[in-house]
């Protein structure tokens, strides 16, 4: 058995209803779970971009690509290694306003992580930080242990590739001079 | 009134009529969508969802206008069987049109059917309007949502401007590339609504390639594997009867001289008597060929997909060998067994050029190790199975005499099960498209309905269809469709009071502990009576060969009863996640 990985998966799709269904299916059908998913308009017109992390060893997650991009309406999948692209995934923390008051360590943490206040009324602190999901999840580690924080969450991964090429315009392009 | 001016009208009248002769409703536009696919036979079974669009079929199935032949089957089940049986037999697409809620449910079988077995159907369904949709509206079902992950494309029409689209973008899907089962949800205010018609015709889809580019690297790198081969061996899939290759692939193997082995589905793609046909491959398949299997130097698999049945435990299949794979479908590539080269491709187009790499060669000594292989199958399995002295008729004999009787002129449909396993192993098959059977799904019910399909489909060749007395009783409602369209499916019910297969499983596997598998059976011949269908019963050896001769003399539909030994056995068998080498010639 091969080690598992975190793959991230750019799928892109027409945007008719439906696709995300059958995407999702294909790991369900192999029981593999999905870490986070991310869906939304790509820099192509009527093309919709799936940003999706799973754990895996490199022979399943080709099948699943294959499977994957065989749907009718799948334009083009692809899987990658966190080395091949540039990743980004955001936090939010709502935090006790009266406890970041009295504690200057808190202001000195969300500093440190480079993470910016973004509304602050007398009940509560939002808090926003981009980054790395290890530093995302660090950050709240760190407020939580004030205990300060009233909610947090994390957003999916969203991911560009680090190549020169763009695959999927090049991909279309192709297409539309042959048919 | 100038005369300027009833010109005028005239002119203005003839573009209102024009106009109102193309203004039709979404049921007549399937009408014409359907003709524009060139679809002559469409089997159904209409209710309340799909009533407009039955009621625009009646005018195109009577009459000046006539353009379609619908069958009107007795279960939306028989609808999708036989829809993949005329499929299979004429390489069209077949159609099935039922209504929407159990009309529909009723289908998923065949589809999932057509899905595994690469068939190429259009199922068309009545849908509740969009209005009522969502709200659990009578014989509402989210058809959709259901048949996504068993069918090719599944689409819910929701407006009558989409039909033309829709329909034409189906039949596309569903006959190019690798085919399969598409899924048209229409719902009714679709089928009232009235437009303007526009034909269209979708013969590209940017996101979908059906054919991909034939990768001429790839290609050399095969040839260069077969040319330095000693004991290469070739595995022939339906994909060659798929994309019309047959003789394509006769020429690939005749050039070098390459044995092959056949799958089930993929039986008629060469003929059975050709001097390089090794056999059948698979659980129940030929020994030698089998065997073979785990000592050929290179394998190259031709449309066909590695399925279970045929590799047996994946862990030790075919290791010592390099791995060609050819097949259009490259989610098949390394899916169950890695290869070395794959050649990701429409075989029609890539055996050309792969024989054209190749050089002559001459594998005589190789075929020639099969033959003793073979000889001991042919004492211990075949003779016996065909040729048997004393006792009950054996399903083998059977299989043989109705081969021998049709002299290969026939078209073999089965059901599942041990029939579907000796029908399979001794029919003969020199004919392409020769063959109907539910290889992947093993889909109990398919013989009878998927039979009458063929009948559409070939009407000038003869329909053997071999059912099991389970199966028989699966779709056993689809005699009321034969009866009515005097369909001319020679029925061989071989009646061995089991299910046969299962019951050879639990005595093989289960202690002999025969949990339900025996089964008490209705008087076939009052059935027979019932629709008015011929019917005959053997019982002696000596009466079978009149009795076949009788039924294949009769025009029309006729049901052949053979009174089977209770506990025949299918051999050879390779015992479920075994070694495809550890396959027993008896028990």
């Amino acid at each position: 058995m091969e080690e598992k990985k975190l793959y991230t998966l750019l799928v892109y799709s027409e945007n008719v209803a439906g696709i995300l269904n059958q995407v999702t299916a294909v790991f369900t059908r192999r029981q593999v779970n999905i870490e986070s998913l991310n869906v939304s308009a790509s820099s192509i017109p009527g093309v919709h971009k799936y940003t999706i992390t799973a754990w895996s060893d490199e022979d399943q997650i080709i099948k699943i690509v294959h499977q994957i991009e065989k749907k009718i309406d799948v334009v083009k999948a692809n899987y990658f290694t966190d080395d091949q692209l540039f990743i980004r995934e955001s936090g939010l923390y709502k935090l006790a306003t009266q406890m970041v008051l009295e504690n200057p360590e808190v202001s000195r943490t969300i500093r440190r992580y480079g993470a910016s206040i973004i509304e602050v009324n007398p009940t509560y602190t939002i808090v926003m930080k981009f980054g790395l999901t290890e530093d995302i999840i660090s950050l709240f580690r760190a407020l939580d242990t004030f205990g300060c924080v009233l909610q947090y969450t994390r957003s999916g991964r969203i991911a560009v590739t680090r190549g020169m090429q763009e695959q999927v315009s090049q991909f279309l392009e192709e297409r539309e001079q042959n048919g | 009134m100038p005369r300027v001016y009833h010109q005028l009208i005239k002119v203005e009248s003839e573009l209102l009529q024009t106009n109102m002769k193309d203004r039709i409703t979404g049921a007549k536009a399937l009408m014409r969508a359907l003709q524009a696919e060139g679809v002559k036979t469409i089997f159904g079974y209409p209710g309340g969802s799909i009533m407009p669009v039955y009621d625009a079929l009646f005018d195109y199935t009577r009459g000046e206008k006539k353009c379609f032949d619908h069958i009107l089957v007795r279960h939306e089940q028989g609808a999708t069987h036989a829809a993949e049986g005329y499929a299979r037999v004429s390489g069209e697409v077949g159609v099935a049109l039922v209504t929407s809620g159990p009309g529909v449910t009723n289908t998923l079988t065949g589809i999932a059917d057509a899905m595994l077995d690469s068939t190429p159907i259009v199922v068309i369904a009545g849908q509740v309007p969009i209005a009522a949709l969502g709200t659990d509206a009578f014989q509402e079902v989210d058809l959709v949502g259901v048949s996504q992950p068993i069918s090719k494309w599944s689409y819910q029409i929701r407006r009558a401007e989409d039909v033309a689209w829709a329909v034409s973008r189906a039949f596309y899907i569903a006959r190019t590339g690798r085919p399969g089962p598409v899924v048209l949800d229409f719902a009714k205010n679709a089928q009232t609504e009235e437009i303007d018609w526009e034909p269209q015709k979708v013969n590209f889809i940017r996101s979908y390639v059906p054919y991909p580019q034939l990768d001429h690297e790839a290609v050399r790198k095969a040839a260069e594997l077969i040319n330095n081969a000693k004991k290469p061996l070739a595995l022939v899939g339906q994909g060659v009867e798929l994309g019309n290759a047959q003789e394509e692939l006769k020429r690939f193997l005749e050039k070098a001289n390459i044995p092959a082995g056949r799958t089930m589905l993929g039986l008629s793609a060469l003929p059975s008597d050709h001097p390089l046909n090794m056999g059948m491959l698979g659980m129940h398949g030929n020994y030698a060929v089998n065997l073979k299997e785990q000592e050929c130097d290179v394998l190259i698999a031709i449309g066909m997909r590695f399925s279970d049945r045929v590799t047996g435990n994946l862990k030790t299949y075919a290791k010592q060998a390099k791995i060609i794979h050819l097949d259009i479908d490259r989610s098949e590539i390394d899916k169950n067994v890695k290869t070395d080269v794959a050649v990701v491709a429409d075989c029609k187009e890539s055996l050309p050029v792969l024989t054209e790499l190749i050089h002559p060669n001459n594998h005589q000594e190789w075929i020639e190790s099969f033959k003793p292989l073979d000889e001991m199958e042919r004492v211990k399995v075949i003779e016996p199975a065909i040729h048997p002295k004393e006792g009950p008729l054996l399903m083998g004999e059977v299989v043989n005499a109705v081969a021998e009787a049709t002299k290969g002129d026939a078209i073999l449909v089965t059901d599942v099960g041990q029939n579907q396993l000796f029908a399979t192993r001794y029919f003969k098959y020199p004919k392409k498209r020769s063959i109907c059977t539910s290889g992947g799904l093993g889909t109990m019910g398919y013989g009878m309905p998927a039979a009458i399909g063929a009948t559409f489909a070939a009407p000038d060749r003869t329909v053997c269809c071999f059912m099991g007395d389970g199966g028989f009783q699966m779709c056993i409602e689809e005699l009321g469709t034969i009866m009515e369209q005097k369909a001319p499916v020679k029925m061989i019910l071989m009646n061995n009071h089991y299910l046969g297969n299962v019951r050879q499983w639990q005595d093989m596997f289960w202690l002999r502990r025969k949990s339900f598998t025996k089964m008490m059976n209705p008087n076939y011949e009052l059935i027979a009576q019932g629709y008015g269908i011929p019917y005959q019963a053997v019982v002696d050896r000596q009466d079978l060969q009149a009795a076949v001769a009788g039924m294949l003399a009769a025009e029309g539909p006729y049901i052949l009863e053979c009174a089977i030994l209770e506990e025949d056995n299918v051999l050879p068998m390779t015992p479920p996640g075994m070694n495809v080498d550890q396959m027993m010639l008896e028990i």
